[in-house]
């Protein structure tokens, strides 16, 4: 039998999703013996001239990790869900935008501007900008375009399955490595991980049902290590985003921020949370309430901390 | 004019690629170094709480996440005006040790070691990391997994997580260390030592013994007598974590020394049409173009810029090494670029040396892991050494401590312009007119710039492999008239 051809590629990323896929360990070496990987570049040799080269659905499998940001990302995107049979979204980025599409919060004008003149070390008298193609003295030099809005992969082509997860953890990784070499695969469109409900259900930190009075930040205190964070007032996401990682970010005494996305059947993770906070703020007096709410200080920004692209915003309105 | 394209180069952070032009004589006439993409830190954090920076901005590098974790936390206790506790600085510190042992040692065994173990003309199909075990043997190579494996543990211990951690608050940390977790660091950090001491015994059979190599690690092809950068310690050692930022000029003589607060004092950044990424230089130097020496602003920093500025190592271990390195290639500063491989292994040794002297700490397992900031926040700075070079993170905020301004140097953007430089003499030295373009020599003029490991994003994936690496050469029309792959074997 023909060994499952298996790609892997990264867009507009960090890197942490191909570090997270080696994170399974020596299970690497069993991947290598049950796959053949035709396209890593960040570990291999194969280019893009060799996927142009492929007939189309020659990989079996590719995941893609990395948002969807500049004209090269977009048409690898397309090129490489030609060659798949099957496209997965691999952690949140590809899944759901991720922290770089917080970028979807400011015109990609208002970003080049900060970015090339207005930062302080920045010294740029004759405002130059990086340009899609430049005349040099020897020749012409190129750089992909930025596009104005950060999309994510199924927002590009048809995807799949998607693994959740910034980055997944191990056994998120191993749960979708394992179901494509053996052939047993979920159901299309689906997410992978162990779990499809809220992380509050495997988080070993007790609730005791109690509501509160005001918003923290995780700075201004210590929390009792053993309790819910959220029932402590700290902003803690795990009611409203997907388990399947262990809780790790509460079991250290910090909030979990969302990064697995929202749980099954959840359109909007945002709207999501904000519903479940309504029902542990402890007032019915709506000045107090106003109060309490006021102490949540970037809503936006933390209720779509990963998920800005697929919310039902996208963006903010670009001027 | 033909234009050689090394398109994409994917063993950088992110995405990157180097076009050569060569004149009509087929001499180099100049070589680029292009960073094609952008995501915008700078520009979406603003509105977002102080706080959670050191979580956002670590999504800058999955590799390197722990470095900007604690640049932003540092960042953080100038922000809020607050000193962390003793225990906590310790504790980020011996984090920090463990991580700089698993990242050098992807670089060393991965990344760079096939060209030196393998050598930079082997056939492609060796010239990688399990080339690199058939060599050295299977045991070496567990040992590499172990190592990493291992340190990953201790930073997924104290960290939360292992890629992405959370614990870094002003102030402090979130969470101490247990007496049982302790002694299992202390374990590693052994483990550790000896597994840097033997990484250099290696470096010292295959390289320095090796007279081709060494030949070719003093060759001016691969030198640059730039200024160099990094931390220092109040007695002028070398430290990863914290102090004063020292620069020294070609000659190693200080030039500056400074707080993390003073930096933009001392660092400006160029804008080119052709890359996304900048060009920082010394602002008090100047701005001369891609050139080196005294009257040129640009300046590295890297783990050879970190042993050239500091008076010695603060461990003993690393300081006999450190002695030895200068001894060999004649005195400081040491220009060669391919020296930073040897200046690489000696801070892994470092890093092993600092873990396990910290983990041994009486105070380590201390529960005053936490100071409450009092303060309103206004303004911070933060600096760490990254692997690849200093990094800065500087904020201002509003009253409550929502970022109204962001400005970030990066690890390998410091070193944008002098990559830029090293690949240019490569090539220069290396396409002579007539000269046959052969994989072999193009990989030497990788060399140039795999020095500097500017590969974050991938630095501790390789498996198998060289660079996807292809080039095309065009006419002056823009016909391909011939293209070349690295690993067609």
């Amino acid at each position: 039998m023909d060994k499952l051809k298996l790609a892997l590629y990264w867009a507009s990323s960090c890197g942490g999703c191909d570090i997270a896929t080696l994170a399974i360990g020596e299970k690497i070496l069993e991947v290598a013996e049950t796959a053949e990987i035709v396209f890593w570049p960040v570990a291999m040799d194969f280019k893009y001239k060799d996927v142009e080269r492929m007939p189309d659905k020659r990989i079996d499998a590719c995941l893609f990790n990395g948002a969807i940001r500049t004209s090269e990302d977009e048409h690898m995107a397309k090129m490489l869900r030609t060659k798949s049979k099957i496209m997965v979204a691999y952690g949140s980025c590809a899944y759901e935008g991720c922290i770089p599409g917080l970028a979807n919060f400011f015109s990609l004008k208002s970003i080049l501007e900060r970015v090339y003149e207005e930062t302080p070390s920045t010294d740029n008298p004759g405002k130059v900008y990086p340009q899609t193609r430049v005349q040099m003295p020897e020749g012409d030099l190129e750089i992909p375009e930025l596009k104005n809005m950060v999309k994510t992969l199924a927002q590009t082509v048809d995807v799949d399955y998607f693994v959740p997860g910034c980055p997944p953890e191990e056994k998120t990784t191993w749960l979708a490595l394992e179901a494509l070499l053996n052939g047993k695969l979920p159901e299309r469109r689906s997410v992978i991980s162990h779990s499809s409900k809220a992380l509050c259900e495997e988080c070993s930190l007790v609730r005791e049902g109690r509501k509160v009075k005001k918003f923290y930040r995780p700075y201004e205190v210590i929390p009792d290590p053993e309790k819910c964070l959220l029932e402590q007032g700290l902003l803690c996401y795990g009611v409203a985003t997907r388990g399947g990682c262990g809780a790790m970010c509460p079991q250290a005494g910090m909030p979990c921020t969302g990064c697995y996305g929202a749980v099954e059947g959840v359109i909007d993770q945002g709207v999501h949370f904000l519903t479940a906070l309504g029902s542990i703020i402890d007032s019915t007096d709506p000045v107090e309430i106003k109060q309490i709410v006021d102490g949540i200080v970037d809503p936006a920004g933390t209720f779509y901390r990963y998920s800005l692209p697929v919310s039902l915003f996208r963006r903010a309105k670009s001027v | 004019m033909k234009k050689i394209m090394i398109d994409p180069i994917t063993r950088l952070e992110g995405h990157g690629k180097i076009a050569i032009f060569l004149n009509d004589m087929g001499d180099v006439a100049n070589a680029y170094l292009q960073i094609p993409e952008l995501r915008g830190f700078e520009k979406f954090c603003e509105g977002r709480p102080a706080e959670d920076m050191p979580q956002i901005l670590q999504r800058i590098c999955g590799v390197c996440p722990e470095a900007h974790h604690l640049a932003s936390t540092k960042a953080l206790d100038d922000l809020f005006q607050v000193e962390p506790t003793v225990t906590a600085k310790k504790v980020r510190e011996l984090l920090y040790s463990a991580f700089f042992v698993t990242d050098h040692t992807t670089h060393f065994y991965i990344l760079a070691g096939p060209d030196f173990i393998m050598g930079p003309e082997s056939p492609v199909a060796e010239r990688n990391i399990f080339g690199v075990i058939r060599k050295v043997g299977v045991e070496l190579g567990k040992r590499v997994i172990q190592t990493r494996q291992q340190n990953y543990w201790v930073i997924e211990t104290i960290g939360g997580r292992g890629i992405h951690p959370v614990f870094g608050l002003p102030g402090g940390i979130s969470k101490g260390i247990s007496e049982e977790n302790r002694a299992k660091i202390e374990e590693i950090a052994k483990n550790s030592v000896d597994f840097a001491r033997l990484s250099l015994k290696i470096f010292d059979d295959m390289v320095i013994k090796n007279k081709e190599y060494l030949d070719m690690m003093l060759s001016d092809t691969f030198t640059h007598r730039t200024y160099y950068m990094g931390l220092v310690d109040d007695q002028n050692k070398l430290n990863f974590y914290d102090g004063r930022i020292r620069v020294v000029d070609p000659q190693g003589k200080e030039f500056a020394k400074y707080a993390p607060r003073e930096y933009l004092e001392h660092l400006a950044e160029r804008v080119e049409p052709w890359s996304y990424l900048k060009f920082p230089y010394l602002k008090k130097v100047g701005w001369r173009g891609f050139t080196d020496g005294k009257s040129s602003g640009v300046y590295q920093a890297t783990p050879l810029s970190r042993l050239n500025v500091a008076d010695g190592m603060a461990t003993p271990l690393a300081q006999e090494e450190y002695e030895k390195m200068y001894e060999t290639l004649g005195g400081k500063p040491v220009h060669h670029t391919l020296a930073t491989h040897w200046a690489r292994v000696i801070e892994m040794l470092y890093a092993a040396e600092r873990m396990l002297e910290l983990s041994r700490d009486p105070g380590i397992t201390n529960l005053d892991i936490r100071n409450i900031p009092a303060s309103t926040p206004k303004e911070g700075v933060g600096v760490v050494e990254a692997p690849r070079g200093t990094l800065t993170h500087h904020y201002v905020t509003d009253e409550k401590g929502l970022i109204r301004k962001c400005n970030l140097i990066v690890g390998t953007t410091n070193n944008h312009a002098a990559i830029c430089l090293a690949i240019k003499k490569a090539a220069q030295d290396l396409i002579k007119q007539g000269r046959e373009i052969t994989e072999g020599l193009l990989n030497r003029i990788e060399l140039s710039w795999r020095a500097y490991d500017p590969c974050m994003g991938c630095a501790t994936h390789a498996l198998p492999g060289q660079l996807p690496l292809e080039v095309k050469i065009y006419d002056s029309d823009g016909h391909v008239v011939r293209t070349l792959n690295q690993f067609d074997s």
